[in-house]
């Protein structure tokens, strides 16, 4: 209980230590809502159209439930309504007109948030037609937006809702750049167009890189950066520019006069230096995580995530301190030299240390199974003689993540008024026996494995071979 | 100097494999391999590093080491079925990589047994899950044909390779398509004119004229497809789609003497009753169920249910799976099939065949059934005792034997692991923490 505390409290710490993030924590955040809003330019010119599909009032009875914040109740219940989970209790008397599902042997957890995904961005087939994440064409492209990439019909969609249980994704541009774009979060529900599964409200992030993919992809085309000190140089020269372009905004949303020359990448560097867009760093090695820190201050923002992080359990101390948090795999490494130092227990070293943590895909196939990554996580740290409960495991899928998301004070974990993403699983949700049953988003079942007929198929999977087959 | 002998004297004691041990395990949640179900109170019993009986009411020879096994699973140990174990260490680090190599003027003569590093990192890793043989393959570069693949144990000495050239590694399909110029009938040209140059050297080797690099087969290649076209060797063949397994098939017809194996083989379960008919046994990929590729369109976790439910061999491989690190995952795929059960409308498989499927199965295909992949009688000594259901994710072996050799289970990573198990300086930098 004292790693449950711990972790918690890191990722608490790291909202307070900044004042920005501080106050968007007291009102809602999200595009649109950013310093400059209404006056300079319109921060949300591709709005959300999400809605939540129709739902019927659902108790679930009799459950181990893991509420993602760390809770556990056996034998409990969980009622939702109208999108919205109503309560989480020991017992729960039955609404009239509500679905009753007696859960005896099973469990329930809120819906897997995953941290990083390209899906959409890289879809199924991977046929380079299709082949969006990575704009390879300069080392700082901050004016690409992974949403004008997504595209709605990857099959990868469905095979991570029905197998793997996820109701919230993040999609983040590929990592060849320093500054590889805009991401989205979106809702793991199918539509016609990207808007309509965007997450209301959810922050933009923007991706950046460090290491070796940047310094190889345009260091080959004899060009900045070949060498990290090159892709810090290049940071950092773009941050400069950054904070010129956010002070001359800054000055004409005060003042009025003449507008500034509007920028495409500037526009999101300043959303980063205001607090408004969160920064997600692929990083994996240790030394590298500590001098982007350092960067960080330098320029006046925040890193909220390192993705990958493969050597964070080597600067757990510091990552706490900066109030930075790691999203990592369970288990890969050594397919580059980054990750050469991979090992099972990064995420219980970093959590038994209160650095904020949590798991992450990058994978089509990953995505699939992020609760038994997080079970690997576990059978580590038990070995390392780090215990962990299984309710403090779930907050590396529910509320972590929705922290480095920004979207906390709505889903992943369950607590009453929040969104209704759940998921009811046939077993113990760590074990390789278990599959989900239920999935439901904003309250609508969306994947039921007892219904054929709540089974999503992609426009590109109808009419072929196994089309509508159990994935 | 006195670092140098200290070093030689490490290298001579880890060149040679341990002597066997006689052993015997007792009380064991004993787990055959071959398909059959768990036997509670088992003995195994290994002479000279071979099986020699498991079971019940076995009696212990006098003399043996005797384990006690506390009721714990005992198994075989697992045969990866489909690997780069032990011929990469960095997958990006080129030096460290000798899976392909798409300059060279070679590609069926290629031939990993001798680029096998026992101490590559991923062969102690792997090991220390339960890992102890794995079938190793070349990846192909200018030519649909790979290369010679070994079968290798993960033991920790410097005698890795179980037998060398056990069998040829070819690319079908898409990317077969792609290394012969860029459609499938250049590959199915290319396939063709091979076996006819080699069959042409195997009439009469002397007279066999070697064009070098303007050859379209070379002579050390031509060699190389002997045992393929007289099937001393099977033909381990990477191919997805149905329409291309069911050619596969009809090579087999075509060329009399061909083993074909099949690898990957997504869309199997479509065609599973013609690959049963003819007797071809597949290495498929487990979970599978993405449409990837135009050739994967019918991608689903039901394949491997499917194909054995239609009477097909079919064992767990991890083609382009990260399969030079990450063998040991075949474990928990084979967990997710018997998870695969319990949901209405898809395949999957019960415990104890899910677990023939990364025992067993792997080694018949190659045809190296009766030397590995079970513990009856005969089989070399690869014996795994576990903390718990080898399938379940976390579950560890306690202990390792290969060929009757106990072995280490610590590894680079659990080396990591204890440096920064606190991370923060004790007093001196962490490089003096070990």
């Amino acid at each position: 209980m004292l790693a449950l505390a711990g972790g918690l409290a890191a990722c608490a710490n790291a909202g307070a230590q900044d004042a920005r993030t501080a106050s968007a924590a007291e009102t809602p955040q999200g595009p649109g809502r950013g310093p400059g809003a209404g006056k300079g330019y319109d921060h949300d010119p591709y709005p959300s159209t999400y809605h939540p599909y129709p739902g019927q009032p659902t108790l679930v009875t009799n459950v181990t439930i893991l509420d993602g914040e760390g809770g556990r109740i056996d034998g409990g219940s969980i009622l939702f309504r109208d999108g919205k989970i109503v309560e989480v209790a020991q017992t729960i008397a039955a609404p009239a007109g509500a679905t009753v599902i007696d859960g005896q042997g099973k469990w329930v957890t809120p819906g897997i948030i995953d941290v990083h995904s390209h899906l959409g961005d890289y879809p199924s087939p991977g046929v380079d037609a299709n082949s969006d994440g990575n704009e390879m064409t300069g080392p700082v492209t901050a004016e690409v937006w992974a949403e004008h990439s997504v595209w709605p019909q990857d099959p990868g969609f469905g095979r991570a809702l029905a197998n793997g249980g996820v109701t919230t994704l993040q999609i983040l541009p590929g990592s060849a750049n320093l500054m590889g774009g805009r991401s989205v979060t979106l809702k793991n529900v199918y539509g016609r167009t990207m808007q309509a599964m965007k997450f209301p409200g959810a922050p933009y992030g923007l991706k950046m890189a460090c290491g070796e993919n940047p310094k190889r992809v345009y260091g080959s085309k004899g060009r900045l950066p070949s060498t990290r000190m090159g892709n810090i140089a290049l940071d950092r020269a773009t941050w400069l520019r950054a904070r010129d372009y956010d002070r001359k905004w800054d000055k004409y949303e005060a003042d009025g006069g003449e507008a500034p020359t509007r920028d495409l990448a500037m526009d999101t560097l300043r959303g980063v230096l205001d607090g408004e867009i969160l920064v997600h760093n692929h990083c994996y090695r240790a030394d590298e995580m500590a001098i982007v820190m350092d960067m960080a201050n330098e320029m006046g923002y925040r890193v909220t995530a390192f993705h990958h992080a493969v050597e964070s359990y080597k600067i757990a101390d510091l990552l706490r301190a900066r109030g930075v948090c790691s999203a990592v795999w369970a288990d890969w490494w050594g397919f580059k030299m980054e990750s050469y130092d991979g090992i099972g227990e990064n995420l219980a070293i970093l959590d038994r240390q209160g650095a904020c943590a949590m798991i992450h895909s990058d994978d089509a196939n990953g995505i699939q199974r992020l609760n038994q990554e997080v079970a690997k996580v576990m059978a580590s740290a038990r070995r390392a003689g780090i215990p962990v409960t299984k309710e403090h495991a779930w907050t590396w899928l529910g509320i972590n993540p929705a922290r480095a998301l920004g979207i906390d004070r709505v889903t992943g974990s369950l607590r009453a008024g929040k969104m209704a993403d759940v998921v009811l699983w046939n077993g113990d949700p760590f074990s390789v026996y278990t599959r989900p049953d239920k999935v439901w988003i904003d309250g609508a079942l969306l994947y039921d494995a007892g219904n054929p007929r709540l089974r999503p198929v992609s426009d590109f999977e109808l009419g072929q071979p196994g089309e509508g087959d159990v994935k | 100097m006195k670092r140098l002998i200290l070093s030689a004297l490490f290298l001579s004691t880890a060149a040679l494999p341990a002597a066997a041990q006689n052993i015997v395990i007792t009380n064991a949640k004993l787990v055959i391999g071959d398909g059959s179900a768990p036997v509670e109170g088992g003995t195994v019993v290994v002479q000279n590093g071979r099986v020699v009986a498991a079971g019940r009411g076995v009696a212990a020879p006098a003399g043996a080491r005797t384990v006690d096994a506390g009721g714990r699973f005992v198994t075989p140990g697992i045969v990866a079925g489909f690997t780069r174990l032990g011929i990469v260490e960095v997958d990006g680090v080129g030096p460290t990589n000798d899976a392909g190599a798409s300059a060279s003027v070679f590609n069926a003569a290629l031939d990993v047994a001798g680029a096998v590093n026992p101490r590559a990192t991923p062969i102690a890793i792997n090991r220390s899950e339960g890992v102890t043989r794995a079938v190793v393959a070349p990846d192909n570069g200018g030519s649909i044909f790979a290369g010679q693949g070994a079968v290798i144990d993960l033991g920790n000495d410097m005698d890795a390779v179980t037998r060398p050239r056990a069998f040829q590694f070819m690319e079908w399909g898409e990317a077969g398509a792609r290394a012969a110029g860029g459609s499938r009938p250049a590959a199915f040209a290319m396939f063709r004119n091979a076996l006819f140059e080699a069959q042409g050297y195997g009439r009469n080797p002397a007279s066999f004229a070697d064009r070098g690099k303007d050859a379209l087969l070379t002579r050390a290649d031509a060699q190389a497809l002997q045992p393929v076209l007289s099937g001393q060797v099977p033909l381990l063949i990477h191919v997805e789609r149905a329409s291309d397994i069911l050619g596969v098939l009809a090579l087999k017809r075509e060329f009399a003497g061909l083993r074909p194996v099949l690898v990957g083989a997504t869309e199997g379960w479509t065609v599973a009753r013609e690959i049963a008919a003819a007797g071809v046994p597949v290495i498929a990929s487990a979970l599978a169920d993405l449409p990837a590729s135009f050739e994967q369109l019918a991608a689903t976790q039901s394949n491997i249910g499917r194909m054995k439910a239609a009477g097909v061999t079919v064992a767990i491989g991890m083609i382009n799976d990260d399969e030079a690190r990450q063998a040991r995952l075949v474990k928990q795929y084979a967990g997710n099939l018997v998870a695969l059960s319990k949901i209405p409308g898809a395949a999957g498989l019960d415990w104890d065949a899910a677990f023939a499927t990364i025992s067993s199965l792997p080694a018949q295909a190659l045809g190296m059934g009766s030397d590995i992949g079970s513990l009856a009688p005969g089989r070399r000594g690869d014996v795994v005792i576990w903390d718990g259901d080898p399938l379940e994710i976390g579950s560890m072996p306690t202990q390792v034997f290969i060929d009757g050799v106990e072995q280490p289970l610590g590894n680079r990573q659990t080396r990591l692991r204890d440096r920064y198990l606190v991370p923060t300086e004790q007093g001196l930098p962490k490089a003096y923490q070990r």
